[in-house]
């Protein structure tokens, strides 16, 4: 088992399992990617998405059913997860709920035979990372849960893994807590200067914790790249609306000039961004709430992109709301807005051209 | 008004002085006092109350007579290694069946079949297949694997195989039970961590499972303390396997003193109460929390 690595190589990491009537369903198809060390890489889906099992594969918990991960020159995904050396935070904790805190957090320096000496210095050390000195003696059943995901932190880290394995660790914490050790995540990751990768379907955490994000839905990677482009640039209708393209909107297309696609319907009229291959008349537009500027009264803009409805409900947010605007050809957009309006407001909206994205219709139906 | 708010002093949620569910207890109280603790109180009275001698005759008579007193270490004799192979037998057992796999339905049907089995009928079995025309010996001497005497019924062995086979399925059942609410994260938290199958075994499913194990052979202890049957059927009850019940039976039936039966009833049941408490302490050193990592 070694402490330090270049990089971690999954090539084609695929895992089927049987499913009813004795068929049998890839729940990761052909993974392919290469880990850095020093990177925080998010696998991001929704359920079912083959993220964890992923995980899972790597960590060695399951064996694959196809490709193979290297870990520099060493092939591991023949090794049990116990000659991996990997850390693994798991999304229940999994703390061994007989043992103190500090037996949980030295039990990897123990199975790997440090000696006692050396486990209660590097045990102190690693309860100081997690912010957790004092707690030492209690069981894991006398600490909160956020003391809980952190004693589970700290028990992957002691035994400093190439890499650590987060599965979804913050999804049992409540949303205050959940930013603070998201921040306690990302520090601890800088400070260690190891991998991280991490699983979660949330996709704030996601964009916030990593240096890249893999998009994954049905076992199937969608996208990898770093959180800004996954946030403006989804590779294809599916990450978009896992990333907040809440307006979805299905126009024929007039015409293609470059990658700019002009879209018209009876009461829509949109200039936006290829993003993929059309194929035949109709198009897909995405377009996210927060991107759609509600005018000001009185102001006509520059005449692309204009959309007007009326407003529909207010869901009222502090700093901004959230409106449902309706075209008068009945399509509703979800508009972000700052400001006071009230039902039946009549609105001028634009969007920038670079912020309509366009997608090949038959995302729609598959969804 | 329409409106009929209710008044302050009725106020809905509060506790009731009396909880009237607790009533549902009566039955289950009036079983309790009928048929055990009023027998038990009257049975302690009874041994006080020997015939024509003072109050403390019957024990001090169980304490002196040579057939009686040595009737609880011959009973020990039997019940301890019972229930140590019936408890060692089924951890393993029951630790290899907590996955579910293909054979785990089949092989738990087939060990716990016997629990369905009353021991006379195991008794009944065991003569056929071990006695000295039995199964067992024809074909041992048949094949000349052995070609002595085989003497396991009407003797210590008798008992105790009998012991065995009805009391490990009990064992099993309850060993299973308790492996399978072992949160297995755990031991894959383990694996991750560096523990090998028998690190993982040691440290996390051990530990967790002690005190099950504490009350498992506490069970199987009481249960194998009690034989009767088997050891009237498949031992020598004149000789090495007299044990306490047979004693007391004697007493009660044959001689007709149920005072003296009563008093050694009563030495039975402290006995078992003092092992029963014994391991019962020890169980208290260990953890005894819920066995699961965590959150949900």
């Amino acid at each position: 088992m070694k402490h330090d690595f270049n990089e971690l190589k999954l090539d084609r990491v695929t895992r089927r399992f049987a499913g009813a009537g004795g068929s049998a369903f890839n729940a990761l198809n052909e993974l392919s990617i290469t880990v850095k060390r020093g990177e925080f890489i998010a696998l991001l889906g929704p359920s079912g998405c083959g993220k964890s099992t992923a995980l899972n594969c790597i960590a060695g918990l399951l064996p694959l059913s196809g490709g193979s991960i290297h870990l520099d020159k060493t092939r591991i995904d023949t090794l049990p997860p116990e000659r991996r050396g990997f850390g693994m935070v798991f999304q229940n904790y999994a703390l061994f709920p007989h043992m103190s805190v500090a037996r949980n957090v030295g039990f990897g320096l123990k199975m790997r035979g440090v000696p006692q000496s050396e486990i209660a210095p590097r045990v102190a050390n690693a309860m100081k990372l997690v912010q957790l000195v004092g707690q030492e003696h209690k069981l894991p059943g006398q600490l909160s849960g956020g003391q809980q995901q952190r004693v589970a932190i700290a028990r992957a880290i002691v035994i400093e893994p190439p890499l650590i394995l987060m599965d979804e660790p913050l999804s049992n914490l409540d949303a205050k807590l959940r930013i603070e050790t998201r921040a306690e995540i990302r520090r601890i990751h800088r400070e260690l200067d190891r991998a991280t990768i991490y699983v979660t379907h949330d996709q704030d955490e996601a964009l916030s914790l990593a240096d890249r994000i893999v998009v994954m839905k049905d076992g199937v990677v969608q996208q990898i790249a770093p959180p800004r482009e996954v946030y403006s640039q989804p590779a294809n209708l599916h990450v978009a609306r896992f990333m907040g393209y809440r307006n979805i909107v299905e126009l024929p297309i007039e015409r293609e000039e470059g990658d700019r696609v002009v879209l018209g319907g009876p009461d829509l009229y949109l200039t936006g961004l290829r993003k993929q291959a059309l194929s035949d008349g109709h198009a897909v537009v995405a377009m996210r709430p927060e991107e759609i500027t509600v005018l000001p009264r009185g102001v006509t803009g520059d005449g692309i992109n204009i959309i007007e409805g009326r407003v529909d409900n207010v869901e009222y947010g502090g700093r901004d709301s959230l409106l449902d605007v309706v075209t008068p050809g009945g399509i509703k957009l979800h508009v972000r807005a700052a400001g006071m309006y009230n039902l039946g407001d009549d609105v001028r909206m634009q969007v920038p051209v670079e912020r309509v994205l366009v997608y090949p219709h038959e995302w729609v139906a598959v969804k | 008004m329409a409106s009929t708010a209710l008044p302050a002093s009725r106020e809905p949620l509060a506790r009731p002085s009396f909880d009237r569910s607790l009533l549902l207890v009566i039955p289950a109280a009036a079983f309790m006092i009928l048929l055990f603790i009023y027998p038990f109180l009257y049975g302690l009275m009874l041994s006080f109350e020997p015939k024509d001698h003072p109050a403390l005759w019957n024990y001090q008579h169980f304490f002196t007579t040579d057939n009686l007193w040595p009737t609880i270490w011959t009973t020990l004799r039997l019940a301890i290694p019972a229930t140590l192979i019936n408890v060692g037998l089924a951890l393993p057992i029951a630790y290899k069946m907590r996955t579910k796999s293909r054979y785990q339905r089949w092989v738990t049907t087939i060990l716990v079949i016997p629990i369905t089995l009353g021991t006379v009928l195991i008794a009944e079995g065991m003569l056929t297949y071990f006695g000295p025309k039995g199964w067992l010996s024809q074909f041992l001497q048949l094949t000349h694997l052995y070609d002595g005497p085989i003497r396991l019924t009407h003797n210590y062995w008798g008992v105790l195989i009998s012991l065995v086979v009805s009391g490990f399925p009990f064992a099993f059942l309850l060993i299973l039970s308790y492996i399978t609410g072992i949160d297995p994260v755990l031991a894959r938290a383990a694996a991750t961590l560096g523990a090998d199958k028998r690190a993982q075994f040691r440290e996390i499913y051990l530990p967790l499972l002690a005190p099950g194990l504490a009350m498992c052979f506490c069970l199987s202890f009481v249960q194998a303390f009690s034989v009767f049957p088997s050891a009237v059927l498949l031992g020598s009850p004149a000789g090495p396997t007299r044990v306490i019940s047979i004693a007391a039976y004697e007493a009660a039936f044959e001689q007709y003193d149920y005072s003296l039966a009563s008093a050694i009833a009563m030495l039975m049941g402290l006995v078992q109460l003092l092992i029963v408490a014994g391991v019962l302490g020890l169980r208290n050193l260990m953890y005894r929390g819920p066995v699961v990592g965590g959150k949900g």
